[in-house]
């Protein structure tokens, strides 16, 4: 089967509209780590969870089953999202949040949102001020934390019946299909990243590799790549590579700023944070099998999973594959489905032509023996 | 007038707990609650942008047809409709106007950007934090679109609190260029909000374009019954840009007095003092005294506060003078018609979906209804006779 | 006048122990050694790492099945304070801070250091228009110059806050309540401690209040399957308190979230269950700031489901934090019932 087909058109932008719909917030992330465990147990020969709630895929290298010490490969990908906790509820039944990892307040005004109680989710939007109790100065300023709440409509004994601090507040998903191929939803950073692993890890299944492959989807990366950390350190792998988003290019972003476009293809990464012959594999993979392909300079943290994947023990030779998205970290997030897949094969590719040789090659640097 | 005037002491003035519940919870509510409710689902969330009034004009006179007997439009595209009195349309007798806008505040293309987004520009009062980071919906083909931000992690510090300027926003329908969009979208195309219906606990709705798609449904549910004056019904455009349609409208319908439904500010939210409030929801309609655009007739509201207070109906005054609506157009047209607003309290106004309390409109269909069946044709036949600043 | 002083003495007296004495971060062997003296009758085995953090351990005193964990329990030792890093001529001494301590703070108070040297903090002259700093502030320790001075301290000594503890009712104040109060919350859960299912692992940490670094090193020695840390929180309860929820004398805290650590789902619910099953007054708590032992724990080899149990503490990081002794009663009996639960997740 020619592989630039994809196994399944429809599936794949089906996953993402399901993901982004999916609510996990950093540290509560067990529901679609459940929907992301099932989705990972049809192409991997063992699935589990870590004590911090990583999810962990292994495919063993086939047909090379038996081969002493294969090389393991990490993907990691991120699940969690940001989102805001309820931290007080105030007279009239107002709820104050606060956020969980870099929330943009800006988008915030007049949002409808759901606050996930015990017996389920509320409906509720964030107020806002009419313009006639506000200065000048005021209009022209964002509300603070401070003063920002929720309003679920609900009378205040209902609101402290049902709601309690620590409570979580989601946007309420809604994702939207818009002009070729494109989607726009919340949290498609990084379930974009998510579904890349789903595309890669399907079509791996009909390839052989020598390397045993650990698809990962990791927690808490936004509130300081705490998945990570904990993650490689129980996969041990000899190459992990992130898979995230990155900025694109969009109004008010320039390339001096955004290093990529919409549809023009996966971002691989180079600087401090990549090992360079991971990166120059990448990037020859990507011309070997016509995967369109851009390239972003990072000369210091990366600010993705492979910063912590990098230093786990003693050392990872770490590569960062991304999905250009628009709007990072607001409500209507934008990616190309066509970045996503060709990520997913260039993934797939990558991780089919990993050898001992190469996860060899990764240690010399140089010097002599 | 002043306020001393009014009578009975309206509800917000007394201490503001206990809230009144109309329906209990638990009750069975009403038929005319769940037709409100029905209404609202079905007006709310058609797109209605000042000037592209259409799919909703086409929704009320769906609605309305089986209970008027004559609607018409104007050049405008307003809407207005007339249920005659009992003795039909020879003998009009006196005529009251009820007003309630179809527009809603929203957005037009104006233009495209190379990269493929939409300029737009807005249409009526947006304060234009709102729009960051919404979906939306452009054009009658309702294609989807959204309003971006940059991101958090490149803005500088002193970029973070600063509100946008109005033209750094465009809407982003995912065109790859110019020329994809250009296909799609057309100059002129309105943009309005993308957000749901939900109804919140058990009395309250959250929907966007509720001012005044909520004075919209008070006014089809006034409309099921004959009164003993002549109602005419204008369901008016451009409000939002300055009382346009409302102007037209009242000319035409020549009535001899006139009643507002609309939305209004209600401000009771965490951290406002409550003499910043303007209006509680759940506490019932709120009848003005003035505002930027007109100042109610003093007879006109009187009259009202005596339904209220005959039938029990909570009301509340609107405690500010700011904002303006139809009631400014209507009052000065030809020469001159008492005109006074019946309003209901909505929370984040001009926002993508604003909240609502169902026991408040309710109250105000039965706050106008009580008025049309025993005030309004006894308060003519004496104005006919000393005039209507004799009250 | 202050209401009559209701029975919570011991509980007072052993916070008031621990509290008077001298120990910024890396210099806390003042508390370990007090620590350590009560130890040795509350565990089976008493021992301490390269950083200096104290570990003692409790066997499972009942076989507790499924529900049997290695548990971590922590509180830290160390305090914010300072530390010279000069002495000039006439024997004033410049210094850096040690941990989160502002310089408007300090002007005024005295410091006491290790080894007992009592002084004042001086500042210079103000300048118009600019916020204090620390290089402005020195300390001044009654001699008239360096010669004097370097027979009392050297550079690299470090001193902390010095005010005794006060009583206010069933309140007490002083300096250090951040992390005292929480060390006096272990050793008494040990103490009442009859039976448990766990193996337990009491830590008492170094150097959390310059970015919990003994925390680390001690999960990563102890493995633990599941760790608790007892830390002191804000109480957002004083005239114009940001919106936050914990409020003083309405029970130990329960944390969702800080900056260091989201609080495993399940070990949170857990703790509140337990904390309504044995009516012991409780709260929960949400930060967007600060951090405890448990952001190093939780991240510690494959991950440790971690969770925290603060007092609320009004004015940290002074030399009057405030805390209920109801309060910390409360975090006593809720930690007791914890160890004493087999863990259901």
């Amino acid at each position: 089967m020619p592989d630039t087909h994809a196994p399944d058109g429809d599936n794949l932008t089906r996953w993402l509209e399901e993901l982004s719909q999916a609510v996990a917030i950093s540290g509560h992330e067990q529901e679609l780590a459940r929907w992301v465990a099932e989705r990972l147990g049809s192409w991997c020969d063992e699935v589990r969870q870590d004590p911090l709630g990583n999810v962990i895929g292994v495919r063993r290298a086939r047909p090379w089953k038996d081969a002493p010490c294969p090389p393991r490969v990490m993907l990691a990908a991120h699940l969690d999202e940001v989102g805001l906790v309820v931290s007080r509820i105030e007279r009239g039944g107002f709820l104050r949040v606060l956020p969980v990892g870099g929330v943009n307040p800006q988008v915030l005004m007049g949002l409808v949102v759901q606050v996930h109680t015990r017996e389920g989710a509320l409906p509720g939007v964030v107020g806002f001020l009419p313009p006639h109790l506000l200065s000048r100065e005021e209009m022209g300023r964002f509300p603070r934390w401070d003063d920002l709440f929720v309003d679920t409509g609900l009378p205040e004994e209902q609101v402290r019946a049902r709601v309690g601090v620590g409570d979580l507040v989601s946007v309420r998903p809604c994702s939207l299909r818009l002009l070729g191929g494109r989607l726009a939803g919340k949290a498609l950073d990084n379930r974009a990243g998510v579904a890349v692993l789903l595309e890669c890890m399907s079509r791996l299944a009909r390839m052989g590799h020598a390397a045993e492959v650990y698809a990962v989807a990791t927690v808490q990366e936004e509130v300081g790549l705490r998945g990570a950390v904990t993650g490689t350190f129980g996969v041990v792998p000899d190459v992990g590579v992130a898979v995230d988003v990155t900025f694109a290019r969009q109004r008010g972003v320039g390339e001096s700023e955004a290093p990529a476009e919409l549809g023009r293809g996966p971002v691989v990464a180079r600087g401090a944070n990549m090992h360079p012959k991971v990166t120059q594999r990448l990037l020859e993979v990507a011309r070997a099998h016509g995967v369109p392909h851009q390239v972003e300079v990072i000369p210091g943290r990366s600010g993705t999973d492979a910063w912590a994947m990098q230093v786990s023990r003693s050392g990872v030779a770490t590569g960062l594959v991304s999905v250009p998205l628009r709007y990072m970290h607001s409500p209507v997030e934008v990616v190309d489905v066509e970045d996503v897949r060709q990520a997913g094969r260039l993934l797939a590719h990558f991780c089919a032509e990993l050898d001992a040789e190469f996860a060899r090659s990764l240690l010399d640097w140089g010097v002599g023996a | 007038m002043t306020q001393a005037q009014a009578a009975p002491q309206p509800q917000a003035q007394r201490p503001l707990q206990p809230q009144p519940q109309p329906s209990p919870p638990g009750q069975a509510p009403s038929e005319r609650f769940s037709r409100l409710r029905e209404c609202l689902e079905l007006l709310c969330p058609l797109p209605g942008v000042s000037g592209f009034e259409g799919p909703v004009r086409e929704r009320v006179a769906q609605l309305i047809r089986p209970f008027v007997d004559r609607w018409e439009t104007d050049p405008l595209g307003n809407l207005l409709a007339w249920r005659y009195g009992p003795d039909g349309p020879q003998q009009p007798g006196p005529v009251v106007m009820l007003a309630a806008h179809m527009d809603e505040v929203g957005l037009v293309v104006s233009g495209f950007e190379g990269d493929g987004t939409l300029r737009v520009r807005p249409v009526g009062g947006l304060d234009p934090r709102v729009l960051v980071g919404k979906a939306v919906r452009v054009g009658a083909s309702r294609l989807a679109g959204v309003i971006g931000v940059r991101p958090i992690h490149l803005q500088k510090p002193e970029e973070r609190r600063r509100a946008p300027e109005p033209e750094a926003l465009v809407v982003d329908i995912g065109a790859a260029g110019r020329e994809q969009a250009e296909q799609a979208v057309q100059v002129g195309d309105p943009v309005v909000f993308e957000a749901p219906f939900l109804v919140l606990g058990e009395r309250r709705v959250l929907a966007k374009a509720l001012d005044d798609r909520v004075g919209c449904c008070v006014l089809v549910e006034l409309l099921r019954e004959r009164y003993p004056v002549t109602v005419v019904a204008a369901f008016t455009v451009q409000e939002e840009l300055g009382l346009r349609g409302a102007q037209v409208a009242a000319f035409r319908a020549d009535p001899h007095l006139g009643l507002v439904l609309e939305g209004t500010v209600g401000a009771d939210v965490a951290g406002v003092e409550p003499h910043h409030e303007v209006t509680r929801l759940g506490a019932g309609p709120a009848l003005s005294v003035l505002d930027q655009a007109s100042i109610a007739s003093p007879p006109l509201v009187a009259a009202l506060v005596r339904v209220a207070g005959r039938r029990g109906i909570p009301f509340q005054w609107r405690r500010t003078g700011a904002g303006g609506n139809d009631a400014g157009a209507i009052h000065v047209s030809r020469a001159g018609v008492p005109t006074a607003s019946v309003s209901v309290p909505c929370r984040y106004i001009h926002g993508p979906a604003a909240v609502c309390d169902l026991a408040d409109v309710e109250a105000a269909v039965e706050l106008v209804q009580g008025f049309l069946q025993e005030e309004a044709a006894p308060l003519l036949q004496r104005w006919r006779r000393h005039g209507s600043e004799g009250g | 006048m202050q209401g009559e002083a209701p029975a919570r003495d011991s509980l007072a007296e052993a916070i008031r122990r621990l509290a008077e004495l001298v120990g910024p971060s890396g210099r806390e062997e003042a508390v370990r050694e007090a620590i350590r003296e009560q130890l040795s009758e509350l565990a089976d085995r008493v021992w301490s790492d390269p950083l200096g953090n104290l570990f003692a351990r409790r066997e499972a005193s009942r076989q507790g099945g499924a529900g049997g964990r290695r548990v971590m329990v922590t509180a830290h030792m160390d305090e914010v304070g300072i530390m010279v890093t000069h002495i000039d001529e006439k024997g004033f001494l410049r210094f850096a801070p040690v941990g989160g301590l502002s310089p408007s703070l300090l002007v005024g108070q005295h410091v006491r250091f290790v080894g007992g040297v009592t002084g004042v903090v001086g500042r210079e002259p103000e300048e118009e228009g600019k916020d204090l700093r620390h290089g402005q502030l020195f300390v001044d320790i009654g001699v008239n110059s360096a010669e004097e001075a370097n027979r009392l301290v050297q550079v690299g000594d470090a001193a902390c806050l010095w005010r005794p503890v006060q009583r206010l009712g069933q309140r007490l104040s002083g300096k250090a309540m951040d992390d005292r109060v929480g060390c006096v919350v272990v050793l008494e859960a040990l103490r009442r401690l009859a039976e448990s299912p766990h193996e337990v692992v009491a830590v008492f940490t170094v150097q959390e209040e310059v970015g919990t670094r003994g925390a680390r090193p001690a999960a990563f020695q102890v493995a633990p399957e599941l760790a608790l840390a007892v830390d002191v929180t804000p109480a957002a309860d004083t005239p114009k308190a940001r919106p936050l929820p914990v409020a003083l004398g309405k029970g130990v805290a329960i944390k969702v979230k800080d900056n260091s650590v989201i609080s495993h789902p399940g070990v949170r619910r857990w703790m509140v269950e337990v904390a309504e099953r044995h009516g012991i007054p409780h709260q929960l708590e949400v930060l967007d700031f600060g951090g405890t032992d448990a952001g190093a724990i939780h991240t510690t080899r494959e991950g440790v489901p971690s969770g925290v149990l603060s007092i609320p503490t009004r004015y940290l990081h002074t030399p009057a934090e405030t805390v209920d002794l109801e309060d910390v009663e409360a975090a006593v009996k809720l930690l007791v019932r914890l160890l004493q639960e087999p863990a259901p997740f």
